[in-house]
C-alpha cells in the first residue's frame, strides 16, 4: 500500500474504539435490548466485534455462536475458542451440516444436479443467519453484524446471510483498519496473522477468490469512495486498468446488497422513498 | 452589570422525536444550573427534538406560543436560558430556531440562516432559513445567537460582532466525522480552530454547546466549551459523554482584549458594503450573460 494512503487510513485507535463501544452500548440499549448475539468464525472481523461487544456490554451480555460446517477448518474453531477464553465467554456451538445437507439433498434431487460451491456457501451463510436470529428470539439479544467496509463496498458477502444484522459496528472500517484495531484491542496473534477466509469450502481464501489482495482493494477503494477520485483519474496513477475495472464493477453491481428491496411507488407516500424516519425514531 | 458570570453548558443527548422527555431533561438541568448559581444555561441545537427529525418535523414542530415552549421560557425567571427546537411559524414554515429566554420572556429568537444540504446533511429539504443576525442586551453584555452551520459562514460572527455581541452562543448538533491519527475527530478539530480564531478576531466570548449520542450510527461529538476573547478554552466538556458543565466568564477580559487587538474598531463597514454591492451587481451581470 502507498505510504501516503496508509497514513490516511491509520486511525487513532483509542478514539475509534471509544466511539465503537459507545455505539454498541447506545444502539443496543436504545433498541430496548441489553444483550447481543453474534457469530464467531475464528476470523478477524468477528473477533474484533466480540471484543467491542464485551467492552460495551460486559461479557455476561455477549452470546457468541460458533456454527461450523463439516468442512470448516479446525483451526477456525480453535481460534474462535481462543477469543472465548481470552474474553471469558461461554460460546454456543451449533453445527450447521445437518440442515445444510438436508437442504441440498432436496434441491439437488429436484434440479438433478449438484449445487455449486457458491450456492452451497450462500446457503451456509444464510443458515448461520437463521441460527443467530433464532437465538436472538430465545435470548432476547440483538444480532451484531461483522461485515467490514471493504466487504460491503465489494459486495463480498451473502445477501440475507452474513450481511444481515441489526447493527454493525465495523461497517465503516476498511480491512486494514480492522487489522489495526484488532491488534490494539488484543485479538490473539493467530487470528491477526492468518489469511482471511470465508471458510465456505476447503482451503478457500478471500484474496484468492476475489483475485486481488485486501491491501490493494483498500488502497483503491479509499481513493474511489472517500477521496472521490474517479476511475479514469485513478488509472493515470498507474493502477492496472483491469483490476480497477473489476473493483469498480463489483462495487456497482453489488449496490443491491447494500439496500433494502426496491418498492414500486403507487401512493403519495411510499416506504423507502418518501416515508422518511430514522430507525432510532423515538429513541 | 457584573464582571463575573457563571454559565452552564447543557451537553445533552436528546431522544429523537420525544419532545416531552427532552423538555423534562431541559427543565431538570435548568434547576441544577440554578442551584450552582449559573446566570445562563445553553442547550444544543434541536435539543428538544433530536437532530435528524426528517418526517417527524410535522409532529415535533412547536409555535413559540405552544405550552412546551412557554414552560421553558417561564423557567428563565432566575436564569437566562438558550434552547433550540423546530419552530413552526404562523404561515406553517418550519425553522431550526434557538430562543434566548430571560426573566420569563423571549428576549431574542434566532432562526438558523445556513441550512447544510450536502453530504450527510439534508436540512434544506425540511426547513426554511432565517434572515437575520441580531444581538440582545442581557445582564452581562450583549448576546448573539448562531446555530451550528451558521458558524461555518464567516458572515455570521462578523455581523453579530458588529452588532455589539460580547458573548455569542452556538448551540450545535455537530457530527463526529473523519477519525484519523489525531486524538480528536476531524470535525471537532475544525470547530475548535474556527471558534478560537473568531473569539480572538472579534474579542468575544463563544459558548459552544454540542450534543452527544448517536442517531442511526451518526455520532455527535459533544466537546462543548467556552472560549475567551483571548482565544483560551475556559472549559471543555468531554467527547461522547452527556454532561452538564460550568465555566466562569470574566467580562473585563473583553475590554482588555479589544484594546490590545482593536480589530472591530478598525473594521471598514462602508467599504464592505460597497464591495458587496459591487460583487452582487457583477454577479448579476455575469449570471445574465
Amino acid at each position: 500500500m502507498k505510504q501516503a494512503i496508509e497514513k490516511k487510513l491509520h486511525l487513532n485507535a483509542k478514539l475509534t474504539l471509544d466511539v465503537l463501544t459507545a455505539f454498541v452500548r447506545e444502539e443496543v440499549t436504545k433498541a430496548g435490548f441489553s444483550r447481543i448475539v453474534m457469530g464467531l468464525s475464528g476470523g478477524i472481523d468477528s473477533a474484533l466485534v466480540a471484543y467491542l461487544a464485551v467492552h460495551a456490554l460486559g461479557q455476561e451480555n455477549v452470546q457468541v455462536v460458533m456454527m461450523p460446517y463439516k468442512t470448516s477448518s479446525a483451526n477456525s474453531l480453535k481460534d474462535a475458542e481462543e477469543v472465548c477464553t481470552d474474553l471469558n465467554l461461554k460460546p454456543l456451538v451449533v453445527p450447521i451440516s445437518a440442515p445444510v445437507d438436508a437442504f441440498f439433498q432436496n434441491m439437488d434431487s429436484i434440479f438433478g444436479e449438484p449445487a455449486s460451491n457458491l450456492r452451497r456457501g450462500n446457503r451456509m451463510a444464510r443458515e448461520r443467519m437463521c441460527t443467530l436470529f433464532d437465538i436472538s428470539a430465545i435470548q432476547n439479544a440483538l444480532v451484531l453484524g461483522t461485515s467490514n467496509k471493504t466487504e460491503l463496498l465489494l459486495g463480498y458477502g451473502t445477501q440475507f446471510g452474513d450481511l444481515a444484522s441489526a447493527i454493525n459496528p465495523i461497517g465503516d472500517l476498511y480491512k486494514i483498519q480492522v487489522r489495526q484495531l484488532s491488534k490494539a484491542i488484543g485479538v490473539p496473534n493467530s487470528i491477526l496473522e492468518k489469511a482471511p477466509s470465508a471458510d465456505l469450502w476447503e482451503n478457500q481464501t478471500d484474496e484468492q477468490e476475489l483475485g486481488f489482495d485486501y491491501d490493494t482493494a483498500d488502497e483503491i477503494l479509499y481513493q474511489l469512495v472517500d477521496a472521490r477520485i474517479n476511475p479514469d483519474e485513478l488509472a493515470t496513477f498507474g493502477y492496472d486498468s483491469k483490476l480497477l475495472g473489476l473493483i469498480v464493477r463489483r462495487m456497482r453491481l453489488n449496490q443491491y446488497k447494500r439496500k433494502p428491496p426496491v418498492i414500486a411507488k403507487i401512493s403519495s407516500r411510499t416506504v423507502g422513498i418518501d416515508f422518511r424516519y430514522l430507525r432510532d425514531w423515538g429513541n | 452589570m457584573t464582571d463575573r458570570v457563571t454559565v452552564a453548558l447543557g451537553q445533552l443527548r436528546p431522544r429523537l422525536g420525544d419532545v416531552s422527555a427532552n423538555l423534562e431533561q431541559h427543565l431538570a438541568w435548568i434547576e441544577q444550573a440554578k442551584t450552582n448559581h449559573a446566570a445562563l444555561i445553553v442547550f444544543p441545537e434541536l435539543g428538544l427534538t433530536g437532530y435528524q427529525v426528517q418526517d417527524l418535523t410535522l409532529d415535533v414542530a412547536r409555535t413559540t406560543k405552544h405550552p412546551d415552549i412557554q414552560r421553558l421560557v417561564a423557567a428563565s425567571q432566575d436564569i437566562d436560558v438558550v434552547f433550540s427546537f423546530v419552530e413552526e411559524s404562523e404561515q406553517h414554515l418550519f425553522y431550526i430556531t434557538a430562543i434566548y429566554a430571560r426573566r420569563g420572556q423571549i428576549a431574542a429568537k434566532h432562526r438558523k440562516v445556513y441550512l447544510p444540504t450536502y453530504g450527510m446533511f439534508d436540512e434544506g429539504r425540511y426547513f426554511a432559513c432565517g434572515e437575520e443576525f441580531r444581538t440582545v442586551p442581557t445582564d452581562f453584555g450583549r448576546s448573539g445567537l448562531m446555530i451550528c452551520e451558521d458558524a461555518w459562514h464567516v458572515s455570521s460572527p462578523y455581523l453579530l460582532a458588529l452588532g455589539g455581541a460580547d458573548l455569542i452562543c452556538v448551540p450545535a448538533s455537530g457530527p463526529a466525522r473523519s477519525v484519523a491519527e489525531q486524538d480528536r475527530f476531524g470535525s471537532h478539530v475544525f470547530w475548535r480552530d474556527l471558534l478560537q480564531v473568531y473569539a480572538r478576531l472579534f474579542g468575544t466570548y463563544f459558548i459552544f454547546v454540542n450534543r452527544t449520542g448517536f442517531e442511526d450510527g451518526v455520532n455527535f461529538f459533544g466537546g462543548s466549551g467556552v472560549i475567551s476573547p483571548e482565544g483560551e478554552w475556559l472549559v471543555e466538556a468531554p467527547e461522547l459523554t452527556e454532561t452538564l458543565c460550568y465555566a466562569e466568564l470574566d467580562l473585563s477580559v473583553i475590554r482588555r482584549a479589544r484594546y490590545i487587538t482593536p480589530i472591530l474598531r478598525d473594521e471598514k463597514k462602508h467599504l464592505v458594503l460597497r464591495e458587496l454591492e459591487r460583487l452582487l451587481e457583477h454577479r448579476e451581470r455575469r449570471d445574465a450573460e
